[in-house]
């Protein structure tokens, strides 16, 4: 038997209102339907969004355990260097593992979950964490941008302590032409909507998902929850009535709260049913992008059992309005604004030593005091304890996964950034360690000494001069 | 117990350029300018030097690396130049280095020049940024600027010692009026404007909580010093001022990496400074020095200093700041010449520039007389260089 062992998810903290965008795009004869969108910080991406979304789903399982991590997009940082590598050595994951990334349609984040299943099934690998994630740009004015929102969401796949087990699997290909973009372009083209819901969407679904019920031998009644995204408000009804289900056994499309995630819509859809799941509910699972994958599910006991996460429910609750849309673009460089001089001297990352240092900079470990205890960060050979020095009795100790306590802190207006003043400080770890570093997701007048903050992965720069994404961890405000 | 640098050491000859936006001086001009005042006030030729020492932070800015700057502008015959770099205590290494060698018995004469040439890159504050601490800092770091270093310094003591920000905002205002009101009377400073406590709070915020008058100013500026053996000085001047202390202390980790240090003070100004007293045989620092030039790089640095130097008991540096104590007419003034805050402060420079307004106070020739402090027995310099919890402090006792 293989399924689902744990579920996490992650929407970033700033939302933008359709009213804001409404605003702007007006005069382009840009109408979008009443909602917000999930909009990315200027330092967050697919790939930040996907480490936050696979920390709330490793809730309380052990790192060592996992065994492959699949990221699914459309929107990856890197065409080459596996965002999956480098994702693992975010999550400080064991290097012995099978790290893949599915890319390409927004059927992947489904597509990547069957093929973990896959793997649990064929003993290959018996931990799986999948990741799904999309942050995709949009050409301002575009339909796409008030459809668009940022989001992600993982699960941990395996063949034992199941929440959810896999009943049945079915897919469905077509080389369907709605949206594509070629190699070197920023923006996705589509064609009509009419054509994208009537010869696709609207057909797909339900050809996937009646392919899937006669596969199992099911009813569309049998399940208590129906996941598929739902690019067309009206048309997502449409097809579940077409299907034969009730209106009340369809998911939460997040389309008004959160946007259209891509990869992740799915799949974040799926967590959200999950979080509200009973044992023995059966829960059905489709996507769509060229073609779906369609999935049935169901739940055990053991989803009871579950520490406690974040998941949807909470990231949607914890939210920021996003008032300009001016600033949006600033964060998406879709509107490039000066920095003055000091904001082009840019960051050279030697690949050398970030390979070296890999740990340190995007695992966030540092080292243990085997003699003295003291936790220090970055890694020390020789302890930083005044009464100890012990040289060479280190062992490694992750701070990513440690909360802390604002220790001093400053919101500095001379920092060249995109979203000033630039708020950095120092944090004291909880269990000992401190160190200095960007603060994130908080406004200057709510920052204070003492604050409880947790460390989150974020892009820290974009050198466009050498195709480097750099990442690195920062402290944020503890969410709620 | 080593013996130390005390009275092994005479000062013979200084000088300090204008510090300023001199956006018609080269970095050399400003050596030239510097060396020249020195020599003439050595009274010695240039045959007499026998090593130099020459401090220079930002050499990427300015000179280029090494010091064949120094010895290339000043003509130098062939003889030993050591380039010094420590932050912004380089000038004072400078200094440091100079001292040792005649101390040594090495050379009978030396050198020390330090020189910034910071008006050249096109933007306001220092270069910089992450880069500055290593490959490594740099990816883990934050952007720090030095007033977002500093403001968290602020931050903290304010925190520390319970100041809400408008008390604490007031404390640090008249640091800088004081500073303001002795720069305005001193004809080579860099910011030469009287301001009112009002002007400073109502000022935009640079990071918070620090504004624009709690920020020193960035400048061009060299200076230099002519060092003997003691027993040697009255040979070249009737006044030469002795050597009582050299000191200088750098951070251990302990104060960024270990969660001991209370980040309302530094760690390492409190430890030179303990180091620089029993050097100098110094048993009240409050009593016994007479004036000094510390690094006011911010506000709230000069404010830490007074505690760290035990010139105030800790965390009262409030009280003593609103009685005056450290007014040009107080008991025992501080940055009589305007400090960083309004002489400048070209890195390289800056721990000459105070050991030159030390020594003219000292001799009694500072160049306008209503800054002249009376009869003053030990002047004390200090400089920070570095960011409060990570950083290189050096401190330099002198007197007649």
């Amino acid at each position: 038997m293989v399924g689902i062992k744990s579920y996490g998810a992650y929407i970033p903290r700033y939302r933008m209102n359709h009213n804001t965008l409404f605003m702007a795009v007006a005069f382009l004869g840009s109408f979008p339907a009443p909602g917000e969108n999930a909009i990315a910080n200027h330092d967050e991406d697919t790939l930040t969004m996907a480490v936050a979304a696979g920390i709330d789903c490793l809730s309380g399982v052990k790192r060592e355990m996992v065994d492959g991590l699949y990221l699914a997009t459309t929107s990856q940082p890197y065409m080459v260097r596996q965002n999956s590598a480098l994702m693992a050595t975010a999550l400080d994951l064991k290097a012995d593992i099978r790290t893949a990334d599915f890319i390409g349609s927004t059927k992947s984040g489904t597509t990547a979950l069957l093929s973990a299943l896959d793997s649990a099934k064929g003993d290959t690998s018996s931990n799986v964490l999948v990741c799904a994630s999309d942050c995709r740009l949009s050409k301002p004015g575009s339909p796409q941008e008030s459809l668009y929102g940022d989001g992600a969401a993982s699960l941990l796949v395996g063949n034992e302590d199941l929440i959810a087990t896999l009943e049945g699997a079915h897919s469905v290909s077509y080389d369907f032409p709605d949206r594509w973009r070629a190699s070197g372009e920023k923006f996705e083209h589509a064609w009509e909507d009419r054509f994208i819901r009537d010869s696709g969407y609207g057909q797909f679904i339900a050809e996937v998902i009646s392919g899937l019920l006669k596969k199992c031998s099911l009813s569309i009644k049998d399940f208590a929850r129906i996941v598929y995204p739902g690019l067309y408000a009206r048309e997502h009804g449409a097809i579940a009535k077409r299907l034969g289900a009730d209106p009340s056994q369809l998911q939460d499309t997040l389309l008004s709260s959160v946007g259209d995630t891509g990869s992740a819509s799915p799949l974040m859809m799926f967590v959200a049913a999950l979080e509200d799941a009973k044992p023995g509910d059966r829960i059905l699972v489709a996507s769509f992008g060229d073609g779906g994958d369609a999935m049935s599910f169901q739940v055990t006991d053991k989803i009871k059992g579950l520490a406690d996460r974040r998941a949807v429910k909470k990231h949607m609750a914890s939210k920021k309005d996003l008032a300009s849309y001016e600033k949006y673009l600033a964060f998406r460089n879709l509107a490039p604004m000066d920095l003055g001089m000091r904001g082009e001297i840019s960051i050279k990352t030697p690949m050398s030593a970030l390979f070296r240092e890999r740990k340190v900079i995007l695992s966030l470990c540092g080292s243990k005091c085997q003699k003295c205890g003291t936790p220090q960060y970055p890694y020390q050979r020789v302890c930083v304890n005044p009464d100890c020095g012990a040289i060479d009795q280190m062992e490694e100790y992750r701070f990513s996964d440690k909360n802390g306590v604002l220790f001093t802190y400053t919101g500095d207006n001379l920092a060249a950034s995109i979203d000033p003043p630039s708020v950095y400080g120092v944090v004291d770890f909880d269990g000992g360690g401190r160190f200095w570093f960007d603060l994130t997701d908080c406004d200057l007048d709510s920052v204070k000494v003492g604050m409880p903050v947790e460390m989150t992965f974020r892009k820290r720069y974009v050198d466009e001069s050498s195709g480097v994404h750099g990442y690195s961890w920062k402290a944020a405000p503890v969410r709620a | 117990m080593a013996e130390g640098i005390k009275d092994k050491v005479a000062i013979i000859g200084m000088g300090c350029t204008k510090f300023g936006e001199l956006w018609d001086k080269s970095a050399e001009d400003l050596m030239v300018d510097a060396f020249k005042e020195c020599m003439e006030d050595a009274g010695i030729e240039k045959k007499d030097i026998g090593a130099a020492w020459f401090g220079v932070h930002f050499e990427e800015q300015s000179v280029g690396k090494g010091a064949t700057p120094l010895s290339l502008t000043l003509k130098l015959p062939f003889i030993p130049v050591t380039r010094t770099e420590n932050f912004c205590a380089t000038g004072t290494e400078a200094f440091r280095g100079a001292c040792y060698g005649v101390a040594s018995g090495a050379y009978d004469i030396a050198l020390a020049l330090g020189v910034e040439k910071l008006k050249d890159t096109g933007y306001g504050g220092l270069p910089g940024g992450p880069s500055l601490m290593g490959t490594k800092n740099a990816l883990i770091m934050p952007k720090l600027t030095a007033p977002g270093a500093f403001a968290m310094l602020a931050t903290r003591y304010f925190s520390v010692y319970g100041l809400n920000p408008e008390e604490g905002k007031s404390m640090l205002a008249k640091v800088s009026v004081k500073s303001h009101y002795n720069g305005a009377r001193n004809p080579k400073a860099h910011l030469r404007r009287e301001v009112t406590e009002e002007q400073i709070i109502k000022a935009p915020i640079i990071a918070w909580p620090l504004g624009l008058f709690d920020c020193c100013g960035v400048s061009d500026g060299s200076a230099a010093a002519i060092v003997t053996r003691a027993d040697m000085a009255k040979k070249f001047r009737p006044d030469p001022i002795h050597v009582k202390a050299l000191q200088i202390a750098l951070s251990s980790g302990e104060e960024l990496m270990y969660t001991k240090w209370d980040g309302a003070h530094v760690e390492t100004t409190s430890r030179g400074a303990k180091s620089a007293y029993e050097e100098a045989g110094v048993k009240n620092p409050r009593e016994e020095i007479s004036m000094a030039e510390v690094h006011d790089c911010f506000s709230i640095t000069e404010a830490v200093t007074m505690e760290d130097l035990q010139f105030s008991p800790r965390g009262k540096v409030k009280e003593d700041i609103e009685a005056g104590r450290f007014n040009l007419d107080g008991p025992q003034p501080v940055q009589p010449d305007g400090g960083l805050k309004c002489f400048g402060h070209p890195i390289g420079a800056s721990g000459l520039r105070m050991l030159y307004e030390m020594y003219k106070q000292l001799q009694g020739k500072v160049q306008l007389p209503e800054r002249q402090i009376k009869n003053p027995k030990l002047g004390l310099t200090h400089n920070l260089g570095g960011f409060p919890p990570m950083n290189i402090v050096s401190i330099a006792i002198i007197g007649l």
